[in-house]
């Protein structure tokens, strides 16, 4: 009996099988955890301010997430008179197509990764560029002012703030040689890259909420100038939809600083070693999401043009400087950088 | 088929899978969801005015700004990848090859940021 299920697994139907319940758990498992995350971002946003937060649904509110889904999908679904219909339900499709397609790549331990492919970081950086079509099209789509300078906003901070993005993945890459995302975290065992990049550390946190769209950068929805941004015309599902791909896309940014900088699925210590990896990972991802949280509630909003002369003027030219310095540091001493290092090519 | 290949095969099966939930949302809450609509639900949102004109309209030079600069410094980005790669079997020829290109991009920066084409007013 088991024979003949490894057998049927080997075949190509047996592969696809596999590959689909594997991507069907991390994809339920990743939904429930961002309703429970939604939860715990509102209760950290309500402490600080020394409110409840949501408290009725379920034991301390923690149901709250499922309720809203259900209002969500009984509300009216509005399309404006002058709207472009097909590109309007398009935008929120592509933005959680995008924003859950790049889970797939994510190591959450040692083993249990979906797809480990050679060019994971590649594959991240692409997705998370594409994102910022959803928005625009949303925006364009509604024919609405609200949405349209929104869109606008909120594509032209997403692209500036990956361009910096993008410098300090290369600061990364140089120390590790490799794309792979397990090898990026199998390079961190002597050393997190937290500590000898942690100038980069700090600048990927808050480009990470730049990209994400949190507050302090929630300019692109600043409720007192644009109501709601690209999303003011949406409702019922496919706003559901847009707020579901933020939250999908703030996540994957926690996951990815654990990744790149707080060393994954590895133990803090040693002897510590013997729980398992994904508790780890985990634990780490809430931690950096609670970082996230106690950013909105305790930062005030940037103004636009600090927005873009942060980007502009301090990170992309501070992370360009390290990449020259950490290029440097590599080519002098190419074995220095702490070992277990995969070999490059 | 390729083995290379089956290893992208997971990650198709994601996309499609987060594309069902999305459309499988979308289509609820015209299943469910109650759906009457008026002139005036339906009208664009302009905080309870009626529309002053077209919403297609013209907007500011800067953000077309930002997006050349964006392709500019992305695409060095995407060169900077395959050098970070292979750095530590390239040496110093590799490390200054690649300063040499940075060199002449930092000159452009340095150009357009005392041009002004960073400023934000």
């Amino acid at each position: 009996m088991v024979e003949a299920m490894v057998e049927f697994y080997q075949t190509p139907l047996g592969r696809v099988v596999l590959d689909f319940s594997f991507c069907l758990i991390l994809l339920v498992v990743l939904l429930l955890s961002i309703a429970f995350l939604l939860v715990a971002d509102r209760k950290i946003w309500a402490a600080v301010q020394l409110r409840r937060g949501p408290n009725v649904v379920g034991p301390f509110g923690l149901l709250q997430s499922f309720a809203d889904f259900l209002k969500f999908v009984f509300k009216e679904v509005i399309i404006p008179a002058g709207a472009n219909k097909g590109v309007f339900f398009l935008a929120p499709l592509i933005s959680v197509t995008l924003a859950s397609g790049a889970w797939a790549v994510i190591p959450v331990s040692a083993t249990w990764v979906i797809a480990d492919i050679n060019v994971g970081v590649m594959y991240l950086f692409a997705i998370s560029s594409l994102g910022v079509y959803g928005i625009i099209m949303g925006g364009w789509a509604s024919n609405s002012k609200y949405p349209f300078l929104g869109a606008l906003r909120s594509a032209a901070q997403m692209v500036s703030y990956e361009v910096s993005i993008g410098f300090i993945l290369i600061t990364v890459l140089l120390l590790v040689g490799s794309l792979n995302l397990t090898d990026i975290v199998n390079a961190q065992q002597n050393i997190w890259f937290a500590i000898p990049l942690f100038p980069m550390f700090i600048m990927f946190f808050i480009s990470a909420l730049a990209e994400t769209n949190r507050p302090p950068f929630d300019l692109p929805e600043a409720e007192s100038e644009l109501v709601a941004g690209y999303q003011v015309e949406y409702s019922s599902t496919g706003y559901l939809l847009f707020m579901l791909a933020e939250y999908m896309n703030i996540v994957l940014m926690c996951a990815m600083t654990t990744i790149l900088f707080l060393g994954g699925w590895l133990p803090p210590f040693e002897f510590l070693g013997f729980i398992p990896g994904v508790f780890w990972f985990v634990l780490k991802v809430c931690m950096v999401f609670f970082m996230f949280a106690m950013v909105k509630a305790m930062v005030p909003r940037y103004r636009y043009d600090q927005l873009m002369r942060l980007g502009w003027k301090v990170f992309l030219p501070l992370s360009l400087l390290f990449v020259v310095l950490v290029g440097g540091v590599v080519t002098i001493w190419p074995d220095l950088i702490w070992a277990d290092v995969p070999a490059a090519m | 088929m390729n083995e290379l290949l089956l290893e992208y095969l997971p990650i198709i099966l994601f996309l499609a899978l987060g594309a069902i939930i999305g459309i499988v949302f979308l289509v609820l809450a015209f299943v469910i969801a109650p759906y009457n609509p008026d002139p005036e639900k339906v009208s664009a949102f302009e905080s309870g005015f009626n529309a002053f004109d077209d919403s297609r309209m013209t907007f500011q030079v800067r953000f077309y700004l930002v997006s050349i600069l964006f392709i500019i410094f992305d695409l060095e980005v995407a060169f900077l990848f395959p050098w970070a790669i292979a750095l530590k079997g390239l040496g110093a020829v590799g490390f200054w090859s690649m300063m040499v290109f940075l060199g002449i991009l930092t000159v452009g920066f340095i150009y357009e940021w005392k041009k002004g084409a960073l400023e934000w007013a």
